[in-house]
C-alpha cells in the first residue's frame, strides 16, 4: 500500500472534454487548487469529435433570435420533459460563454460584418449554432485546452510551478469515488502508464466523464464512452434520471462495415443536404408529426426556399428533431425502401457545387473520401441511425449542478434534466459551457466551505484489491472484449431505437446472465498500459448503466423524444409530468417516480395554448387557463 | 469474404522489444486499426495502442506503418497487396511506453512554454469583430489535430535527441504563425520568440512536416516561410517592426502562394 501515490486537492474534475475543463478552469479562476483526470490525453476528449456547432442565441444572422425563442425550442425538443430551469439558464447563459471563448482566443466562423456566424440545425427556429466548419469541437476543446495553459503560466510567474494550482493528470482512469460521513472525500484510479494507482484527498468532485455509447455496436462513440461517471456517481449513492432516453443520431455512416455508426454531422442537413430512400423519393414530408406540423413545409418548393428566404417559408422536414428523423430512416429501411447497405440516401451534390460542399463540409468530404471512397460532391451518402448522446445522467440541481451526495457535481453528457426526452443539435457544446462554469464555481464555494477530508486506507485497500481482480483471475476466466461484444449484442438488439416490453424484458434477463460472467472476467498481461485490463474495469460500469436504461424503458409505457416504445407508440400526458428516477442497491438498479418540476408561469406563457395541447394533460392545461387568466387568446 | 493478410507489430516496452507475426483476417473497406483491434480481441488482449475517434478527428492513433508515420484509423487496408506484409511500429521520435503508445509529453511541455493568446484589453466580451478572410490563415493552422506526426518526422528531433531542448517543432511553429496572424492577438513578439525560444532556426526547409499533417495544413510554406522571412525582414528594417500592427493584414497573406 505504501507505493501508491496521493494527491490533496480542493476539486477534482475528473473528464476533460468542454465540461471537464470549463469547470475545472473556473474552479482555478476561484483560487482553488484544481486537479483535471482523463482517460485519453489531454485534448482528445470526445468534445473533439463535435462537428456541427454550440447553440447561442446570439442573433447575430437573425436579429429575432434570443434567450426565450432559444428556450422554447429546447424545451421543444425535449417534449417538455427537461428540467426547465436548466433549459432557462442554458438559454440565458450560452451566448456570454461562447463570447468569451473567443476572450480565450477562439476563432469562430464570421458573419458579413466580423460577428461569429450562426447556423441552421434542427429544432432551432432561427440560425443559432455558432461553428467552425465541421470541426467546432475541436475549436472548444483546444480553446479550453490552451486557456488551461495560459493559467498554467500565470501561476508558473507568480509560484515558480506550472502545476501549482491546476494540474492534469492525462491517462488515468478513476474507479472510485470515496465518501467519508455521507460526504464526498475523495476519488481512487490507476494511471495507465504505468497501471500503478493514485489516491485524491478532495471534498469536491466534478463528474464531467461524458456518455455511455460504447454499450452499443453501431455508435458514434469512443472506447472512453463506457458510462463511468454515471456508474461512479450511483455507486457513491447518488441518483441518475431520465436514463431511458438514448439519442440515436439519424445520419451514420452506414458503409463499410468497418465504419458503421460513424457521425455524419446534422450540418450537411442545415446546410441543404436532402433525405432520399432506394425509390430516390424525398420521404421526410410523410413524417411530419402533428405537434410539429406548423413549423415544417408541406412541398419540396416550399422547403428549398426556405434556405434563401426563411421568414416566408417553412423548414424542410430534414430539420426535424433528431428522433423523428431517425425514426423515419428507420421506417423506411424496414419498409423495403433503403439501400443495399442498409441506409438511406442524403445528397448534396445535387444541392450545392462543388466548391461550397468543399467550404462548408470539409471534414466529411474527407470522411467519406477517405474511408468510404464516395466523394460526396458528386455522390449521395449512405446513412442511418446510430447511437449518440444519453439525455439521461445524473440528476442535479439546476443552478448549483450539485448531486444529491454533498460534494458531487455533475457537468455535460453526463448530467441529466437539461435535455428532457431528447437533445436538440448544437445544445450540448453550449450545455458544457454552462453548466461547466457552475460546477466549477460551485464545487469551489463547496470546497472553501468543507474542511479538510480524508480518505481511509481501509476503502483505498479495498478499491485496489477490486481494480486487480481481473489480473489475479487470468486468462481462463472470461475474455472481456467477448463480454464487451455481447453487451452490445444486447442493448444494440433490445433496448434500441424502437422498443417493446417483451425485448426489454428479454435484455434484463440477459444483463443479469452477463452480470455473473463480468464479474468472473479475467486478463492476461502486467498492469503497464494493458487495454484488456482496463475494459475489464469498464464493463461493471456499462453493465450497471445497460441495467439502468433497461429498466426505466420498460417502466416508461409511451414514446418521447428517443424512447420509442412499439408496443405505446403514442405520447401520454400523464407520463411527461414523471421522472424516473434510479438508484443503485446491492449491485441492481431501482426505480422511483418523482415529478418533473413544474414551469414557472411566465415561462409557460411563452407558448401557445395551442401547442400545449399536445403536451400537457387536463389538470394541467386548466391550471394554464387559469394563470393565463379568462378569455385569454394566447 | 475477408482475406488472409501478415501483419508485424512491435511488441515490448522501454527496455526493448521486437515485431511479432500475425496471420489475420482484413475484410471490405477496413483500415489498420481495426486490424489492431482484431488482433488485440482474438489474440493478443494486451495489445497497447491509443485511439478515440476512428474517424482523422482526434489524433489519437498515430503510429509507423510501414515506416511511414500515419493514423492508423484513415489508413485503408486497400491500399496495400494483399500478399504484402504489413508492419505496424511506434512513431520512433518519442520514448516506448508499451508496444504502440509513446510518451508524447514533450509536445506538451513544449505547449506549456508558448505565450497564449493575449486578449485585446480595450474589448468586451462580445464586442470582437473580424473578417473572415483575415482569419482564414489562423484557422488552417487551428485545424491541427495534435497527432504530433509532423513532429515524429522531423528529422531535427527524429534523428538528433540533442536538439529536443532547443527545438519546438513544427506543431508550435504553425501554433506560432497562427497566434501571430490573429487579428486581435494582443502581442507582438511571436515571431522573435519562435526564432529565439522555439528553434525556428534549426529548421532548413525539408517539409517533410507539411507531407505527413493529414489534415493538410500547410505547414511549411504557410507557417514556417512566413516566420521566417519576416523575421529577417524586421531584423533589418526597424520601421517595419513599428508598422506591424498597422501593417498586419497584408503580413497575413501567404509567403507563397502555392
Ligand atoms: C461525433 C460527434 C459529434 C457531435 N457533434 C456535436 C455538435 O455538433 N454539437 C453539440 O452540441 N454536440 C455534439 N456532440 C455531442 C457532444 O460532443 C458531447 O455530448 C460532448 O462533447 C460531451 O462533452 P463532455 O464534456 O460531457 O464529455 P467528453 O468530452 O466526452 O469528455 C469526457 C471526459 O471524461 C473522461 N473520463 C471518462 N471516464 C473517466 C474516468 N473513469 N476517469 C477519468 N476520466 C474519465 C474522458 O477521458 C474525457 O476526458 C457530438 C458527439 C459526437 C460523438
Ligand atoms: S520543414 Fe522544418 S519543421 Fe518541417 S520537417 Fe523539415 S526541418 Fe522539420
Ligand atoms: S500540424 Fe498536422 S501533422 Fe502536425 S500535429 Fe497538427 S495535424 Fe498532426
Ligand atoms: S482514432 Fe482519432 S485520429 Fe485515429
Amino acid at each position: 500500500m505504501t507505493n501508491i501515490e496521493r494527491h490533496t486537492y480542493d476539486v477534482v474534475v475528473i473528464g476533460a472534454g468542454g465540461a471537464g475543463l470549463r469547470a475545472a478552469i473556473e474552479a482555478r479562476l476561484a483560487g482553488k487548487k484544481t486537479a483535471i483526470i482523463s482517460k485519453s490525453l489531454f485534448g482528445k476528449a470526445h468534445t473533439v469529435m463535435a462537428e456541427g456547432g454550440a447553440a447561442a442565441a446570439m442573433g447575430n444572422v437573425n436579429s429575432k433570435d434570443n434567450a426565450n425563442v432559444h428556450f422554447c425550442d429546447t424545451m421543444r425538443g425535449g417534449k417538455f420533459l427537461n428540467n426547465f430551469r436548466m433549459a432557462e439558464l442554458h438559454a440565458q447563459e450560452s451566448p456570454a460563454r461562447i463570447w468569451e471563448l473567443e476572450t480565450y482566443g477562439a476563432l469562430f466562423d464570421r458573419t458579413k460584418d466580423g460577428k461569429i456566424s450562426q447556423r441552421n440545425f434542427g429544432g432551432h427556429e432561427y440560425p443559432r449554432l455558432a461553428h467552425v466548419g465541421d470541426r467546432t469541437g475541436l475549436e472548444l476543446i483546444r480553446t479550453l485546452q490552451q486557456k488551461i495553459v495560459s493559467l498554467q503560466q500565470e501561476d508558473n510567474e507568480e509560484f515558480g510551478d506550472y502545476e501549482a494550482r491546476l494540474r492534469v493528470f492525462d491517462e488515468c482512469t478513476i474507479t472510485e469515488v470515496f465518501l467519508d460521513g455521507g460526504k464526498v472525500s475523495g476519488c481512487f484510479g490507476y494511471i495507465r502508464e504505468s497501471g500503478e494507482f493514485v489516491v485524491f484527498e478532495a471534498p469536491a468532485i466534478v463528474l464531467a466523464t461524458g456518455g455511455v455509447g460504447k454499450s452499443y455496436k453501431v455508435t458514434s462513440n469512443s472506447w472512453e464512452y463506457t458510462g463511468d461517471g454515471h456508474a461512479l456517481a450511483l455507486r457513491a449513492g447518488a441518483t441518475l434520471i431520465n436514463m431511458e432516453f438514448l439519442q440515436f443520431h439519424p445520419t451514420g455512416m452506414v458503409w463499410p462495415p468497418s465504419v458503421k455508426g460513424i457521425l455524419v454531422t446534422e450540418s450537411v442537413r442545415g446546410d441543404g443536404g436532402v433525405l432520399r430512400n432506394s425509390e430516390d423519393k424525398r420521404f421526410m414530408f410523410d413524417y411530419v408529426p402533428d405537434v410539429f406540423r406548423q413549423q415544417y413545409a408541406e412541398t419540396e418548393e416550399e422547403a428549398d426556399r426556405w434556405y434563401d428566404d426563411q421568414e416566408n417559408n417553412r423548414r424542410p422536414p430534414e430539420l426535424l428533431p433528431r428522433d423523428e428523423v431517425a425514426r423515419a430512416i428507420n421506417a423506411e429501411i424496414k419498409a423495403g425502401r433503403g439501400t443495399a447497405s442498409g441506409g438511406v440516401y442524403l445528397d448534396v451534390s445535387t444541392r450545392m457545387p462543388a466548391e461550397v460542399i468543399k467550404r462548408k463540409l470539409p471534414s466529411m468530404y474527407h470522411q467519406f473520401k477517405e474511408l468510404a471512397d464516395v466523394d460526396i460532391t458528386k455522390q449521395p451518402m449512405e446513412v442511418g441511425p446510430t447511437c449518440h448522446y444519453i439525455m439521461g445522467g445524473v440528476e442535479v440541481d439546476p443552478d448549483t449542478t450539485a448531486a444529491c451526495v454533498p460534494g458531487l457535481f455533475a457537468a455535460g453528457e453526463v448530467s441529466g434534466g437539461m435535455h428532457g426526452s431528447n437533445r436538440l443539435g448544437g445544445n450540448s457544446l453550449s450545455d458544457l459551457l454552462v453548466f461547466g462554469k457552475r460546477a466549477g464555481e460551485y464545487a469551489s464555494a463547496h470546497a472553501s466551505a468543507t474542511k479538510r477530508v480524508t480518505v481511509a486506507d481501509s476503502a483505498v485497500a479495498a478499491a485496489a484489491e477490486t481494480a486487480l481482480a481481473p489480473l489475479e483471475r487470468g486468462e481462463s476466466c472470461e475474455n472481456p472484449y467477448r463480454l464487451q461484444q455481447e453487451l452490445q449484442q444486447v442493448m444494440g438488439d433490445l433496448v434500441g431505437l424502437i422498443r417493446t416490453r417483451t425485448e426489454l424484458e428479454g435484455s434484463l434477463t440477459r444483463l443479469a446472465g452477463l452480470k455473473e460472467r463480468i464479474a468472473k472476467v479475467g486478463v492476461t498481461g502486467g498492469r503497464r498500459y494493458n487495454p484488456g485490463w482496463h475494459l475489464a474495469l469498464d464493463l461493471r460500469n456499462m453493465l450497471v448503466v445497460s441495467e439502468a436504461t433497461a429498466r426505466a424503458a420498460l417502466e416508461r409505457e409511451e414514446s418521447r423524444g428517443g424512447h420509442t416504445r412499439d408496443d405505446f407508440p403514442a405520447m401520454r400526458p400523464e407520463w411527461r409530468c414523471i421522472n424516473l428516477v434510479c438508484t443503485l442497491a446491492d449491485q441492481s438498479i431501482g426505480l422511483t417516480r418523482k415529478p418533473v418540476p413544474a414551469m414557472r408561469p411566465e415561462l409557460l406563457r411563452l407558448f401557445k395554448r395551442a401547442e400545449l395541447t399536445k403536451y400537457l394533460t387536463e389538470e394541467e392545461l386548466a391550471e394554464f387557463d387559469a394563470i393565463a387568466g379568462q378569455g385569454s387568446e394566447n | 469474404m475477408g482475406t488472409d493478410r501478415h501483419f508485424r507489430v512491435w511488441r515490448g516496452n522501454e527496455a526493448g522489444g521486437e515485431l511479432k507475426d500475425y496471420q489475420v483476417e482484413v475484410n471490405e473497406g477496413e483500415v489498420a486499426l481495426d486490424v489492431l483491434h482484431r488482433i488485440q480481441a482474438t489474440e493478443e488482449p494486451d495489445l497497447a495502442v491509443r485511439w478515440n475517434c476512428k474517424a482523422g478527428k482526434c489524433g489519437s492513433c498515430s503510429c509507423e506503418i510501414n515506416g511511414k508515420p500515419r493514423l492508423a484509423c484513415m489508413t485503408r487496408m486497400s491500399t496495400f497487396e494483399e500478399t504484402e506484409t504489413v508492419t505496424v511500429t511506434p512513431i520512433r521520435t518519442f520514448p516506448i511506453v508499451r508496444d504502440l503508445v509513446t510518451d508524447v509529453s514533450f509536445n506538451y511541455a513544449k505547449a506549456l512554454a508558448m505565450p497564449a493568446f493575449k486578449p485585446p484589453g480595450e474589448l468586451a466580451p462580445g464586442e470582437y469583430r473580424m473578417q473572415q478572410v483575415d482569419i482564414e490563415r489562423s484557422q488552417e493552422f487551428r485545424k491541427c489535430i495534435e497527432c504530433f506526426l509532423c513532429q515524429t518526422i522531423c528529422h531535427v528531433i527524429r534523428d538528433h535527441e540533442e536538439n529536443k531542448e532547443a527545438f519546438s517543432g513544427p506543431r508550435l511553429f504553425i501554433r506560432a504563425a497562427e497566434l501571430d496572424m490573429h487579428p486581435l492577438d494582443a502581442r507582438s513578439d511571436r515571431e522573435e520568440f519562435a526564432q529565439a525560444a522555439q528553434g525556428l532556426g534549426l529548421c532548413n526547409i525539408t517539409k517533410c512536416c507539411t507531407e505527413v499533417c493529414p489534415e493538410h495544413i500547410k505547414i511549411t510554406d504557410n507557417a514556417i516561410i512566413a516566420m521566417k522571412e519576416r523575421v529577417v525582414d524586421e531584423r533589418f528594417d526597424p520601421l517595419v517592426r513599428l508598422g506591424r500592427k498597422i501593417f498586419r493584414r497584408d503580413r497575413r497573406q501567404p509567403a507563397s502562394t502555392k
